[in-house]
């Protein structure tokens, strides 16, 4: 869809609150206009395949990404399960969790589902970095394996392993030796995850 | 040899008679050698500076022997009222009591307290929150004090009388002294009232980069009314020369830091002398940049902020202990001290009271700092992720306390261009004492009241620190893929740019190589070595002394035969004894780490100590030396 079929779909938006459920029944992204057009433009940017979509590669030209020590899940985080392609909606879907949460969309009602900005989805995104293989528990080695991408080559894997096994033992209130969303949710109860998983740009 | 000793005795004292007599000049007196006399001159100085901190150490420990007084009423409040009464008491005598002499407080008791606020600045939440804090620093006291020194002036104006004399010029200086919210103020109330980081962070940050607003307004309409007149240009300049005060002051004290940070590279063999060079270079910097007329305060912060990281890691843990401990000393004295001269120059100053200047000088600050959050907020809030509610608006506004710093710039006024510097110095120190007893005794139940947030005790979490670690690199990651470069992106590459180039600089040794992550975990794991040594130690050593019926249940328990029994203890004593004899000699020049154990359980103290040194040893095993990299590749590759 080029840039003009998204505007025909943004002019569905009023700027009445009435109209907001049918906004939302046809686009359930919490974003402004403003907001999806510049990120439109941006991955009008990235693809340089012009074909609608990215692919891995294009996502590894940015050069952010090539020097982080996560960028490779990143960037899976991007294309659902399976696919190798990832188009607009997607990517919106996923910025959108970085959006910062909004005072009065505290107050609004819920019967729409929690909106995917949420402190709780949030934290859910940062889970399933983590927990690769989707069983809803990060076990030991997956722990290794993202301090191990953190924390470079030059740390010995014991040290490494006792680190791992420290903060597990602090996680773990059911003795799984794992560690689940709700020990993760209750570790990261004092952090202000608002205000760091949130972007400027989408404000 | 009683009788030798008398005799030596005697001798000595007509040595001493005689010598006395050579002495004297005068062949009339006959006076004889004085055993005992009085000179109080020469240790006067030195003996009344004790004196006072002695006094002000006293009092900080009375105050916490009354829990009912402290809980309701402020420290600095119950230090005031002291000072007040130690004022009354030296005129009583009839002397005329000590006034905080400006030099005094600018050089010698404000730097520790600055420092210590520096030094153990929250860096996180000061950068998150640096638009806001300096949104609040310069605009909110400018227009304080644009605002009060023009209403005052135009209530000066329709009051006429005595107040006629008042001029535009001295109205704004006025307000430019007693805009400024005080540092030393704000933490002393706001250390006991707990509240969440970000309104701490928001106020106390203000509070010590408005400083260079008020230095630079104060020094130019003192120029102002020195010179007589003023133009246009003179303005610009003024605006010009806040860059160059603030500007100048971060780089003086940048530099120092950075000189600290490499010669803390060094000190390996010198451990003793290591806290020195930290309190030295921060003073230093303070000092140098008094000398040019930038702002101290916040070379003294920067020079703390730019050293900290490095030096702490160079340094041992028990200089970073010292270091902690001497500087919460001095910061403590200096504050209790403050507040005491703050009372007792109260009795001894000379005093101009004009109800209608006072009054309204009051008011003015209340209104104007409402006014001033208020609209400020309302504009930050448009730029701010996480907005400022009316409750934190609220608790910001109130806590703008004035302190020391306003009556120490008003004492520093030239009687001649100011004839009104009394009524001054007397409606400044209403104004703080107004501040300081009413706004600070009423924050707490307001406080309470309002339900704000309070500050959440946090155990450092080693999960916390990974997490947050994680979240940084996802949000880096995350604003590549916008394009966007905001906070995180800029961050970064601070840490990368801080990890490549100047950790290799500034850090000594193979820390320099030590990621963030495993210096973190290093430091929790001796914290909770140490802790469970000490809490062992105590055990056993109350287990010792109390546990007679225990003891016995366990010897029957064990079985041993009475002569094994016997040969254990004469083990135990004989190596009991060698302890003694090894104790090595006490260097003043090096510290040996068990120099000074002395106890009757020495041994059971060394066992527990070899034990725990196992297992930090192998907790903080150097990091191996990297094998040849294809060959650690492939092992990285196959976790």
């Amino acid at each position: 869809m080029g840039l003009q079929g998204w505007r025909n779909v943004l002019a569905l938006k009023t700027s009445k609150n009435n109209n907001r459920a049918a906004w939302q029944r046809a686009f359930p992204v919490p974003l402004s206009h403003s907001q999806i057009t510049r990120l439109y433009s941006r991955f009008h940017s990235l693809d340089k395949g012009e074909n609608g979509a990215l692919s891995r590669e294009d996502f590894q030209r940015i050069p952010e990404l090539a020097i982080n020590p996560l960028g490779d899940r990143i960037i899976n985080a991007f294309f659902p399960e399976g696919e190798d392609q990832a188009n607009f909606r997607g990517f919106m879907r996923t910025l959108a969790h970085f959006r910062p949460v909004e005072d009065n969309e505290k107050n609004k009602d819920l019967t729409s589902g929690e909106p995917l900005n949420s402190r709780t989805n949030k934290l859910l995104f940062a889970f399933r970095l983590y927990d690769l293989d989707r069983d809803d528990k990060i076990s030991r080695d997956e722990l290794l394996q993202v301090l191990r991408m953190m924390v470079g080559v030059n740390i010995s894997d014991e040290q490494l392993g006792s680190i791992a096994d420290r903060t597990i033992q602090e996680a773990d209130t059911n003795g799984d030796m794992c560690i689940s969303f709700s020990e993760f949710i209750k570790v990261l109860e004092k952090v202000d995850v608002e205000q760091k998983m949130s972007i400027r740009f989408l404000h | 040899m009683k009788k030798r000793m008398k005799m030596l005795l005697l001798l000595g004292f007509c040595c001493g008679m005689v010598f006395g007599d050579q002495n004297r000049s005068d062949p009339h007196d006959q006076r004889v050698f004085p055993v005992l006399s009085i000179n109080y001159d020469y240790v006067q100085m030195p003996f009344e500076v004790s004196l006072w901190i002695l006094l002000a150490s006293l009092m900080k420990l009375g105050f916490h022997l009354l829990p009912v007084l402290s809980g309701v009423v402020p420290e600095s409040c119950l230090l005031i009222v002291v000072g007040l009464l130690v004022g009354g008491l030296i005129r009583v005598m009839g002397k005329n009591p000590p006034v905080l002499d400006s030099q005094l407080f600018f050089l010698c008791l404000l730097p520790p307290i600055i420092l210590d606020a520096g030094y153990f600045l929250p860096i996180r939440p000061f950068t998150e929150n640096a638009g806001t804090i300096l949104t609040f620093a310069v605009l909110g006291t400018l227009w304080n004090v644009f605002f009060m020194g023009a209403v005052l002036y135009g209530a000066c104006r329709l009051e006429a009388g005595r107040l006629a004399s008042v001029d535009l010029l001295s109205c704004l200086l006025f307000g430019s002294i007693v805009s400024a919210v005080d540092p030393v103020a704000v933490l002393a109330v706001f250390e006991e009232i707990h509240i969440n980081e970000l309104l701490h962070i928001l106020v106390f940050g203000e509070s010590l980069l408005n400083d260079a607003v008020t230095v630079v307004l104060y020094h130019l309409f003192e120029e102002f009314a020195h010179a007589g007149e003023v133009t246009v240009g003179d303005v610009f300049l003024g605006v010009v020369c806040f860059f160059v005060v603030a500007l100048g002051g971060v780089l003086v004290g940048g530099v120092y830091g950075v000189l600290a940070a490499f010669t803390s590279r060094f000190t390996s063999h010198t451990r003793v002398i290591e806290p020195l060079f930290v309190f030295l270079y921060s003073y230093m910097a303070y000092l140098s940049a008094e000398v040019f007329h930038l702002s101290g305060i916040m070379a003294l912060i920067a020079c703390g902020v730019v050293m900290r990281p490095y030096v702490e890691a160079n340094i041992s843990h028990k200089s970073y202990t010292t270091i902690k401990y001497f500087l919460k000393m001095w910061s403590s004295v200096s504050e209790t001290l403050i507040f005491i001269f703050l009372g007792v120059s109260t009795v001894a100053g000379p005093h101009a009271w004009n109800w209608t200047f006072v009054s309204i000088t009051i008011v003015l600050c209340l209104l104007s700092r409402v006014l001033g959050v208020v609209g400020l907020t309302y504009i930050i809030n448009k730029y701010r992720m996480v907005k400022l509610s009316g409750k934190d608006q609220f608790i910001v506004a109130y806590g703008g306390l004035r302190g020391a710093i306003a009556f120490s710039l008003a004492f520093l006024l030239s009687s001649d261009d100011f004839p009104m510097k009394d009524m001054f110095l007397t409606a400044i120190i209403t104004v703080i004492f107004f501040t300081v007893f009413v706004q600070g005794m009423t924050i707490r139940p307001l406080v309470d009241l309002l339900a704000v947030k309070k500050r959440k005790q946090s155990k450092c979490s080693i999960n916390e620190e990974i997490h947050t670690q994680f979240l940084e690199h996802l949000l880096a990651g995350i604003e590549g893929v916008c394009g966007h470069y905001g906070h995180h992106h800029w961050r970064h590459k601070l840490n990368r740019f801080n990890k490549r180039y100047i950790k290799r600089c500034l850090i000594g040794g193979e820390r320099s190589q030590e990621p963030q992550l495993i210096s973190f975990y290093n430091k929790m794991e001796l914290k909770q070595a140490l802790m469970l040594l000490e809490s062992n130690s105590s055990a056993n050593l109350s287990a010792g002394v109390t546990a007679a019926i225990p003891r016995q249940r366990s010897r029957k328990t064990l079985n041993i035969s009475k002569e094994r029994e016997e040969e254990i203890r004469k083990i135990l004593r004989g190596n009991l004894q060698k302890t003694r004899q090894r104790l090595c000699s006490y260097s003043r020049h090096t510290l040996k780490p068990d120099a000074e154990d002395d106890d009757w359980s020495e041994t059971r103290l060394r066992k527990q100590r070899v034990e725990m040194e196992r297992r930090m040893s192998h907790f903080l095993t150097v990091p191996a030396l990297p094998e040849s990299p294809p060959a650690r590749r492939a092992r990285v590759e196959s976790v």
